[in-house]
C-alpha cells in the first residue's frame, strides 16, 4: 500500500522571531483557543542550546517535540529534521504542527515555501527591530507584534508601519501573549491555511549560510594560519 | 470604509443571562462604560477592538454602520480602526519628541509632517499646562505630558475612527479639553472611567454590571449641572497642586 494515500494532511506553520519575543506564549495561547473546534495540535521547538520552553507546552498537554541544535547551525539543523516533524505529526494525527524556531542568527529564515510563515517581533524590542531581523521577516506571510499593550498608539503605527516597509504583503497583527487577545483569530487563520501532505520536496523561502570555514568544524583559535575555506573579512 | 457609527449588539454576562440588547454610538459620541474594578469594562473594550462576532467569550456581535462586517473587512480593518490609550501605556522609544511625531507623521501618510508635528506639541502643552519642549526626549515626559501626547496625537494624526480610552484620570491633563478634542474630530469614543468628572461629561453611560451591559444613562440636562460644580472642584485642585509644586505657599 502506498504510504502516502493514507496519510491525512496537516496544516503546518513555522514561526520564527527573537528570542524572548513572545513566541511560545502566542502559540500557547493560540492553540488554548482550539477547544470548541476539537482540532488536534502539536508543536516542534527548535532551540540552539537548551530547551526551556518545552515544559509549558507538556504542562498544557499539548504535544511537542523539542530538537537542540547544539554544535549545529541550527537552521541547517532546522531543515534537515522538518520532513521527519511532519511524519511525527502525522503519526501524532495532528490536524496543525506549528514548527517553533528560536534564536536564529538574523541571517536565516525558516520558512518554508509550501506552509504558512508567521514572523513574532517584541513591540519593546526598538524601532529598528523590523530593518536588523532580515529574511524571518521579509518573507513571512504573517507578522505578529507582541507586548503592543505596553506602548503608545503612536509608536504602535510606527512599527506597524517599519514592518510593512519591510514586508508590504504581510499581514500585521498586534496579539497579546499574556491575555490572549487576538489569540482566537490567529487560530483561526492557522487553520485555514493550506494543508500540506508532504514536505519532500519542499522549498526553503531563503538559501542557508555558506558556513563552511574551519570554524564551523570546531576551531576555537584566532589567527589567519587557522582560517580555513570560505572567509570574509572586515575590509579595514 | 467610513465609520460612522458603532453598535454592540449583546450577548451574555458572567452568569450566562442575556445582557442589553443593543448599544450604539455615533461620530462624535462619546460612550463612558462605568461599573466596579472587574466588573468587564475591559472585556467590552477587548470585543471593540477585536470586533467580536459572536465569537469571544461574551457572545458580543459588533456592527459597523449598522451591519456585520465581513470577514475581509474584520481582517484588514485588524490593528488599524481602533486607538487605544490606557494608563499602562508608556512611550518606549529613545527619541525626541519632535523625531518621534515628524516620524509619526510620515508614517500616517501627512504631507507638512514639521508642522503637524509641532501642532500636536502645542496641543498636548495645552492639555497639559506642563510644557514641554519639542527637543525633550519621549521617556523624558512626565505622566501627565505623555497621557497629554498621546490624547493630542491620537486626535490629530489619527486615522482611527474608534478611540478606546482605559483610566485616564488623575493625570493633571485638562479632561474636558481632551475629550473636546476626539468628539470635534468625529471620532467615536468608549470611555472606561471611575471619575464623575468624566462621566459627567460623556453623551451617555453604560453600566457593567457582572460582565454585562446593564444599563444605558444619558447625561440629562439636570446632571450636568454637577459638572459646573466638578469643573471648579478640578480646577481648584490643578492650581492647589501647581501651587504646591512651585513651592508657592497656600495659606
Amino acid at each position: 500500500m502506498n504510504a502516502q494515500e493514507t496519510r491525512h494532511p496537516v496544516h503546518v506553520v513555522t514561526v520564527a522571531g527573537p528570542p524572548s519575543s513572545g513566541k511560545t506564549s502566542v502559540i500557547l495561547r493560540a492553540i488554548q483557543t482550539r477547544e470548541n473546534q476539537g482540532a488536534s495540535c502539536g508543536v516542534v521547538k527548535f532551540d540552539c542550546l537548551n530547551s526551556l520552553d518545552t515544559a509549558r507546552y507538556q504542562e498544557q498537554g499539548i504535544p511537542v517535540l523539542a530538537g537542540v541544535a547544539g554544535n549545529i547551525c541550527p537552521d541547517h539543523y532546522f531543515v534537515t529534521n522538518v520532513e521527519s516533524c511532519l511524519d511525527w505529526a502525522v503519526q501524532s494525527h495532528l490536524d496543525l504542527l506549528v514548527i517553533e524556531s528560536a534564536g536564529l542568527c538574523n541571517r536565516c529564515s525558516p520558512h518554508l515555501k509550501e506552509s504558512l510563515a508567521v514572523c513574532v517581533l517584541d513591540c519593546l524590542s526598538g524601532i529598528d527591530t523590523p530593518l536588523k531581523v532580515g529574511p524571518m521577516l521579509k518573507l513571512a506571510d504573517m507578522v505578529i507584534l507582541t507586548k503592543g499593550d505596553m506602548i503608545s498608539q503612536a509608536e504602535r503605527e510606527v512599527y506597524r508601519y517599519r514592518v510593512r516597509k519591510v514586508n508590504p504583503k504581510a499581514e500585521v497583527r498586534f496579539v497579546n501573549g499574556i491575555s490572549g487577545q487576538g489569540c482566537h483569530r490567529l487560530f483561526e487563520s492557522w487553520m485555514d491555511s493550506e494543508p500540506v501532505l508532504t514536505l519532500q520536496g519542499a522549498r526553503l523561502r531563503f538559501t542557508m549560510p555558506t558556513a563552511v570555514c574551519s570554524y564551523c568544524l570546531g576551531e576555537t583559535r584566532v589567527g589567519k594560519e587557522r582560517q580555513i575555506g570560505i572567509v570574509k573579512t572586515l575590509g579595514t | 470604509m467610513q465609520i460612522t457609527s458603532l453598535t454592540i449588539q449583546g450577548g451574555l454576562d458572567k452568569s450566562g443571562n442575556a445582557e442589553l440588547e443593543a448599544v450604539t454610538v455615533q461620530s462624535g459620541d462619546i460612550c463612558c462604560l462605568v461599573g466596579p474594578t472587574g466588573s468587564g469594562k475591559s472585556r467590552l473594550l477587548g470585543d471593540i477592538e477585536w470586533l467580536a462576532q459572536e465569537d469571544t467569550p461574551s457572545r458580543r456581535t459588533v456592527l459597523l454602520n449598522g451591519e456585520k462586517p465581513g470577514r475581509g473587512a474584520r481582517e484588514g480593518l485588524q490593528g488599524k480602526w481602533v486607538a487605544q490609550i490606557s494608563q499602562n501605556m508608556n512611550f518606549v522609544l529613545d527619541m525626541l519628541a519632535l523625531d518621534f511625531l515628524e516620524m509619526h507623521a510620515e508614517s500616517q501618510g501627512i504631507v507638512d509632517a514639521k508642522e503637524g508635528a509641532h501642532k500636536v506639541i502645542d496641543c498636548a502643552n495645552e492639555l497639559c499646562g506642563e510644557p514641554f519642549d519639542a527637543q525633550t526626549p519621549l521617556t523624558f515626559l512626565s505622566g501627565g505630558q505623555s497621557r497629554a501626547l498621546m490624547i493630542a496625537d491620537t486626535a490629530i494624526f489619527g486615522k482611527s475612527p474608534v478611540v478606546l480610552i482605559d483610566e485616564i484620570e488623575n493625570a493633571g491633563v485638562d479632561k474636558l479639553a481632551a475629550l473636546k478634542l476626539f468628539s470635534d474630530a468625529q471620532k467615536i469614543v468608549f470611555l472606561a472611567s471611575h471619575d464623575p468628572l468624566l462621566i459627567l461629561l460623556s453623551t451617555f453611560r453604560v453600566v457593567i454590571r457582572n460582565g454585562g451591559m446593564s444599563q444605558v444613562i444619558r447625561t440629562s440636562e439636570a446632571e450636568k449641572q454637577f459638572l459646573v460644580e466638578l469643573q471648579a472642584m478640578d480646577a481648584r485642585q490643578m492650581e492647589l497642586r501647581r501651587k504646591l509644586r512651585a513651592g508657592i505657599p497656600i495659606v
